[in-house]
């Protein structure tokens, strides 16, 4: 293990400046102590350029977070679709996504939310799908409310719902957040304004898609995901 | 062609724990069977405070996956910011496995490698022996232990892939 690796092998490609957050961001608090403050140390991926292949054989797709056992959970019921791609746009297969969120409420189902707001028997806020084979997912959920957070006074968080992401390979894994278009908390929230380019940011919130919606049932947001993809050399910049 | 830029991180937040299901930790839970291995530790913050909501995960690209085992593994961090995976050796010619770390605080993960022995190999080869000795795994009578200090004193070795 010794020797240089092959320069001919695939690599992940550099990320465009300001597309991704630092990992210090004074106005997210929490980010404080807990940023690394040394420079990270470049490698070319080994191991990590393999990845686990999670399939529903052992952890279920769970794709309607609206309903308990056949009884509905109270809120606004959407559709929540989309694909997920590398970026240059091959589709990514068999991801797993796995989802969380409040309820409409604004409260997790968790044992450390305090926030004074109800939590709803028929709602856990957790699910689970598998892109196909052209990188399309699709899952059925409440439209989770806003809440507060303690980062500052009178501090909120605009909606959103936690996607994590596993992709074709380690270095391709992605914890991220969606968010809904029109929400007045976008512009003065620290999470989402932790990334630094406001065309990446844009990317962050999903789009109303009249196409998506289903008559008499509910309305429908598109929200497409890019995941680092392993290219060969030539496509690197030089 | 146009690239397109790679989604955004966001933090994983304090409450993403219905995604900790305990067996996660267990890499052998589907019968897997090798050379068992157990890796435990702390994940500490700047100050060597506990990270009490930190979500570790580790993975393997040796032993090869099977149907009884998938390489991967997560934990939860607990109160004392502790976690513990059990699972089999990796192969000796590459004895790590690849870690990242997840939390409130962090807006995007840290990518990092344990190893279990010194194969000076060119991530290791490259690094002073002070911070090469934060990616080293020490040998306990109850098995591997190897701490993560995320920020500060001793700050582990993370990773651009």
């Amino acid at each position: 293990m010794t020797t240089a690796p092959d320069p001919r092998e695939p690599r992940y490609l550099p990320a465009p400046p300001g597309s991704q957050p630092p990992y210090q961001v004074p106005a997210y608090g929490s980010t404080a102590l807990r940023a690394p403050h040394q420079p990270l140390v470049p490698i070319v991926a080994t191991t990590e350029a393999g990845g686990p292949t999670v399939t529903p054989a052992w952890l279920p797709a769970l794709a309607d977070l609206s309903q308990v056992d056949g009884r509905a959970a109270l809120g606004e019921r959407i559709i929540v679709a989309g694909r997920v791609t590398d970026e240059a746009e091959r589709p990514v297969a068999g991801a797993m996504i796995e989802l969380w969120q409040a309820n409409a409420a604004g409260r997790y189902h968790h044992d450390r939310d305090r926030h004074d707001a109800p939590l709803d028997p028929n709602f856990h806020g957790t699910g689970r799908v598998f892109t196909d084979d052209d990188g399309y997912y699709r899952f059925v959920t409440i439209k989770p409310g806003a809440y507060p957070w303690r980062n500052h006074a009178n501090a909120w968080r605009p909606n959103h719902i936690h996607f994590s992401l596993f992709g074709a390979s380690w270095g391709a894994r992605l914890v991220t957040q969606m968010y809904f278009p029109g929400d007045p908390l976008l512009a003065i929230d620290p999470i989402f304004h932790a990334v630094p380019d406001p065309a990446a940011r844009a990317r962050l919130v999903a789009a109303f898609d009249f196409a998506l919606t289903q008559p008499e049932w509910a309305l429908g947001y598109r929200f497409d995901l890019v995941l680092r993809g392993l290219h060969a050399t030539p496509m690197e910049p030089v | 062609m146009t690239l397109r830029s790679v989604t955004a991180s966001q933090t994983i937040g304090p409450f993403w724990h219905s995604l900790a299901e305990p067996g996660l930790a267990d890499l052998t839970r589907h019968g897997a069977t090798g050379t068992p291995l157990t890796l435990a530790g702390r994940v500490l913050d700047g100050t060597g405070a506990s990270v009490d909501d930190a979500c570790v995960e580790i993975w393997q690209a040796t032993p090869p996956a099977s149907p009884q085992f998938s390489g991967w593994g997560r934990c939860a961090t607990d109160a004392h910011g502790a976690y513990r995976f059990v699972t089999l050796a990796p192969d000796p010619a590459a004895p790590f496995l690849a870690v990242i770390v997840l939390a409130r605080g962090l807006v995007k993960p840290v990518w990092t490698r344990v190893y279990f022995a010194d194969t000076g190999d060119v991530l290791l080869a490259g690094l002073t022996a002070e911070r090469r000795a934060t990616l080293l795994a020490r040998a306990e009578p109850d098995g591997w232990r190897w701490d993560i200090r995320l920020q500060g004193d001793g700050e582990t070795v993370f990773l651009a892939l």
